[in-house]
């Protein structure tokens, strides 16, 4: 076994390992036990950096595109069988469409298993935390890195139960409630899934992604039905409009960690899947059914940034602030252009890093204040400078300001609309640009109302220091955004070839 | 005429009949609950080890005229039989603090439990309507009994009345079916019956006996009265009332054994295995057909499926009782089980490999969901008072954190009922049904299964919530770790009376209860991850 496929396997094992090690510790010692946790999800950070290594189309090697190739070309590839009853192989594979991913969650993971260890939220059982983190890591990582649908179907289904119970006993005060709603609406998502999976998989007679990308010899017919169910089982994911209500509560009520892995990874692994799966398998169908998509992606853009010029509290907006982001993302994905889907994958990057920031920032200033509501957290600058300062930061960051790691999603899922061209389009791209003129809007309205003004009694009480924990936790996610931002080509860089091939093979 | 009896054949059957009478004589004689229930468990053993070895040695047939036979030990023989034994092992363990407790007399309890089992092996074998019927009925017949055994209960005469009353109507439902496809066809035969609907559907002219309408009828009279087995609405009704009336290790067996038996004998009336090609170990080697025409039990079985469900997945909704919920979940699951042959409704599914996938996947998720329903059982045994039924789901509040290892085993049957990962187990039976159900062209029917799954999880979660709960603000000084369970409500109106209020003792469970509990979580586990071991039994 070459060393990155050793990788592949280890990416997995050792966040499995990890909980099932945290799992067998006493109570007893619940701080070392979440140290503990947090050097699996180190180490398994690291090694999801290293599985760049020995790539041979990103920066360690350029391989000159072959036409006619199929339309996946894993870096490192496993393939054992597992259950060939159900044509289910352990395929996995990591490329430059997964591989941004999949370093991201391994190190939004390793951020928030680092804040739980200083920080555990009530009722405590921090140890129990951050063993669902982790379990919740393997089934993203997993589905990032699933190069066979069903696997890719388990995979999205081993998610669920971690992150409802993260939500369920750690969350706030209508924890049930949301996560009841969570579960319910992501089961009825993944069961679409395992229908659509199987309606390819008997059609096709393989589960192999890679045979299958570019839609093989699959009937048209067949392409439509299997689309219709991947888009709306990814569409409850991701979330699209009108399928998003469960997102703003399930956000609302998680506890820090929780949003931030919902936020920043969770929702990538529906768009995620749209491209891969969907739109790589069943491409006459994404064609079929593009205007809809991009439809509903603008809808979603315009419907998410009124709803939040209208909230009045903190972590609900940033949760509204979501759908408005995942549908400038969609939209790209609807172009079905090169510049269409890179602008999707460096919008579900960005995303990732700003919205994981915000969350954490609109923790930090809950658990202090006590309170998430606008109006009672006026003049945050006057007490706490460096916080307000960051949450400037992040929201100037998530409006798509040039130089920070929104604008490029953004700017591009519009330009990609447009360059596509047509009456229908161009109409969709304008509002698209409406649309993030209307993001500019609430951001600064949420930074006028929290960090300016006169000070509220709730804040005057803060004290101005950070934790050092909260500044590790933090720290990365800035650099992050600037780098992105300045370089987009961190992102970009790897994900050109796979979107050519991609796009070849659906053509 | 005199024939030959082929007496390897039926060892098995003479084994689980034997322990029957050892039993008996064990408690007649020596007159010790110890040695009566160790005569029964050697038996049960010795029962699965011989229909183990007779089925894997190769397909025996006796009882034959011509060349028709009413007995076939061979793969499905093996399978039903092992299973059978096992299940009733393990209600055995579960039975052990009932016994303990002296609520119900141990030889006839055993002695009445080895007969259900006896009609369980045979009915694995049956090859033709009438061997059929007896088999079956030999299994539910005890069932009456060790429903209302209790000492002092009127719910258990109450459920044990509902089930009898219900099922002899079924029985009966089956049998006129039964004779009225002997006056159709002359014939009982499981094969000889495929024969003649198959020799019909290709003559020329069109099938004559399908035209009749009484064909139709018979052949939807038989499948509908085996529905009652599995609990199948429209024959569901007695259930619920049923579970919770019996002691929690009868009702395991009838959502468990008594269940298994009715899918063998649906499975065996829509299809069962040509005897010419039935060679080898495991029902993959054989080839299937159907026996009755599918052109009638398919659209019969997809209505059963779907109603079956969905009825059993809503009315669980609203359950506060565990025995009740479980009850109506194990409906909900009877409908998955029968929802692969509802796609021999369209012509589709009725190609020889879409049949066969079929009945594979059936008899895959029959397998998935037993391990997991005795897992529930088990652990709802081990979370209650010795003699206490199974109470509110309120009562469980807080269960997981007291005793964190039977509570982690019961959430895991939970969430693989439910289909969900960690319960790979139940996630791959789902997956086996949907992917049996798109390969024959109904689609429709997997997105009903997929969104009843939705339903589903609504009350498995609700369930498995209360048992991380925190704990009830109790009165009671100091120690939560000793607090006993709270006993149900007995005054609770429409609600069957439950066992006389237990003492507030230790509710430290036997270590069978727990043994039994832990073979089924560990065999749920290893099936997860290997459940490649199932499908190739039932033969995917």
């Amino acid at each position: 076994m070459s060393l990155g496929r050793v990788g592949l396997v280890a990416v997995l094992a050792l966040p499995a390992l990890g909980a099932a090690v945290l799992a067998v510790l006493p109570h007893r010692i619940d701080r070392a036990a979440r140290i503990t946790g947090t050097a699996f999800a180190a180490a398994a950070f690291v090694l999801s950096v290293l599985l760049a290594l020995g790539g041979d189309d990103n920066w360690f090697g350029y391989r000159p595109r072959t036409a006619g190739g199929p339309g996946v070309r894993p870096w490192h590839e496993l393939d054992l069988t597992w259950v060939p009853g159900l044509d289910l192989r352990f395929h996995l594979g990591v490329d430059g469409v997964s591989y941004p991913l999949v370093v991201l969650t391994a190190l939004l993971t390793l951020l928030c298993c680092a804040y739980t260890a200083w920080r555990v939220p009530a009722p405590g059982r921090g140890r129990t935390l951050v063993a669902l983190l982790l379990v919740v890591e393997v089934g993203i990582v997993g589905t990032f890195l699933a190069l066979d649908l069903v696997l890719f179907f388990l995979f999205f289904e081993v998610v669920l139960l971690p992150m409802y119970a993260i939500i369920a006993i750690w969350g706030g005060e209508d924890r049930q409630h949301a996560a009841r709603k969570f579960a319910l609406y992501t089961l009825f998502g993944s069961v679409l899934l395992l229908v659509g999976v199987f309606t390819v998989v008997t059609a096709a007679g393989t589960a192999d992604l890679v045979d299958l990308t570019g839609g093989g010899e699959l009937s048209r017919g067949t392409q439509l039905a299997a689309f219709s169910l991947l888009a709306i089982a990814f569409a409850v994911k991701s979330p699209l409009w009108p399928l998003h209500s469960w997102l703003p509560d399930a956000h609302t009520q998680a506890p820090t960690v929780g949003s931030v892995i919902l936020a920043g990874v969770l929702l990538k692994m529906g768009t995620y899947g749209l491209i891969r799966v969907a739109v790589g398998v069943a491409p006459e169908g994404a064609r079929w059914a593009a205007p809809v998509l991009g439809t509903l992606a603008v809808a979603a853009i315009i419907v998410g940034s009124l709803v939040c010029l209208a909230q009045s509290e903190l972590k609900r907006l940033i949760a509204y602030s979501s759908v408005g982001h995942m549908g400038f993302v969609l939209l790209g994905v609807a172009t079905l252009t090169a510049t269409g889907i890179q602008a999707a994958l460096i919008g579900n990057i960005a995303h990732g890093v700003i919205t994981g920031l915000l969350f954490f920032l609109a923790g930090a200033i809950k658990d202090r204040a006590h309170t998430g509501a606008l109006a009672e957290l006026g003049g945050l600058r006057e007490s706490t400078p460096r916080l307000a300062g960051l949450l400037g930061f992040a929201a100037i960051a998530s409006l798509g300001l040039p130089g920070l790691a929104g604008f490029w999603g953004e700017a591009f899922a519009v330009v990609a609309a447009w360059r596509v061209g047509g009456p229908f389009w161009t109409t969709l791209a304008v509002l698209a640009a409406l649309g993030g003129a209307l993001t500019a809007a609430y951001l600064l309205r949420l930074l006028r109302r929290v960090t300016h003004g006169p000070a509220t009694p709730a804040v005057l009480t803060l004290t101005p220091g950070l934790a050092g924990a909260e500044l590790a936790a933090w720290g990365p996610l800035v650099l992050l955004a600037l780098a992105i931002g300045l370089a987009p080509t961190l992102v970009l860089g790897y994900a050109e070839v796979p979107v050519e091939a991609l796009l070849e093979a659906i053509r | 005429m005199i024939q030959t009896v082929d007496n390897v054949a039926l060892l098995p059957a003479y084994l689980a009949a034997g322990t029957a009478v050892l039993v008996l004589l064990a408690d007649l004689l020596v007159a010790r609950r110890g040695a009566t229930v160790a005569v029964f468990a050697v038996g049960a053993a010795a029962t699965a080890l011989g229909a183990v070895l007779v089925g894997t040695a190769g397909t025996r047939r006796t009882f034959c005229a011509g060349d028709d036979c009413s007995y076939l030990a061979g793969g499905r023989a093996a399978l039903v039989g092992c299973l059978f034994a096992l299940l009733t092992l393990g209600v055995l363990a579960l039975s052990a603090p009932l016994l303990r407790a002296g609520e119900v007399p141990p030889g006839e309890y055993c002695f009445l439990l080895a007969c259900s089992m006896t009609g369980g092996v045979v009915l694995g074998a049956a090859g033709d309507l009438i061997t059929l019927v007896v088999a079956l009925e030999t299994l539910t017949l005890p069932l009456y009994v060790l429903v209302g055994l209790r000492h002092r209960s009127v719910a258990g005469a109450e459920a044990a009345l509902t089930f009898f009353v219900v099922s002899v109507v079924a029985t009966a439902v089956t049998l006129l079916g039964a004779a009225l496809l002997y006056a159709v066809t002359g014939a009982v035969h499981l094969s000889r019956l495929g024969a003649v609907f198959e020799a019909d559907g290709t003559a020329a002219g069109g099938s004559e006996l399908l035209d009749l309408p009484l064909t139709v009828v018979a052949v939807a009279l038989v499948v509908l009265g085996l529905a009652f087995k599995v609990a199948a609405v429209p024959f569901h009704a007695w259930a619920p009332a049923t579970y919770d009336g019996a002691p929690v290790p009868v009702a395991a067996y009838l959502s468990t054994a008594s269940k298994l038996g009715g899918v063998v004998a649906l499975l065996a009336v829509t299809a069962t295995a040509l005897p010419a090609s039935a060679t080898g170990p495991v029902l993959a080697s054989s080839a299937t057909g159907p026996v009755l025409p599918a052109s009638v039990t398919g659209p019969v079985l997809a209505a059963v499926a779907v109603l079956t469900m969905t009825v059993g997945n809503l009315v669980a909704l609203r359950q506060r009782r565990m025995v009740r919920l479980l009850a109506w979940s194990s409906v909900a699951q009877a409908g998955y089980i029968v929802a692969p042959l509802g796609a021999l409704a369209l012509s589709a599914g009725r190609t020889p490999e879409a049949f066969d996938t079929a009945v594979a996947a059936a008899v895959a998720y029959t397998v998935f969901y037993v391990v997991l329903e005795l897992a529930a059982f088990a652990a709802v045994v081990a979370l209650r008072p010795a003699v206490a039924d199974g109470g509110e789901i309120e009562d469980y509040r807080g269960a997981a954190r007291r005793r964190p290892w039977v509570g982690a085993a019961f959430v895991l049957a939970l969430v693989g009922l439910a289909g969900l990962p960690p319960g790979l187990a139940g996630l791959f039976a789902k997956v086996t049904i949907v992917r049996s159900l798109l390969a024959g062209g109904a689609g429709w029917l997997a997105v009903v299964v997929a969104l009843n799954a939705v339903v589903g999880l609504a009350y498995y979660v609700r369930v498995a919530a209360t048992l991380y709960a925190p704990e009830p603000v109790a009165p009671r000084a100091g120690d939560a770790a000793a607090a006993p369970v709270v006993p149900a409500d007995p005054g609770a109106p429409a609600l069957p009376v439950g066992a006389p209020v237990p003492s507030a003792g230790s509710i430290r469970p036997s270590w069978a209860v727990v043994a039994a509990l832990a073979v089924a979580t560990v065999v749920a586990i290893v099936v997860g991850f290997a459940p490649q071991l199932i499908l190739d039994v039932a033969g995917l």
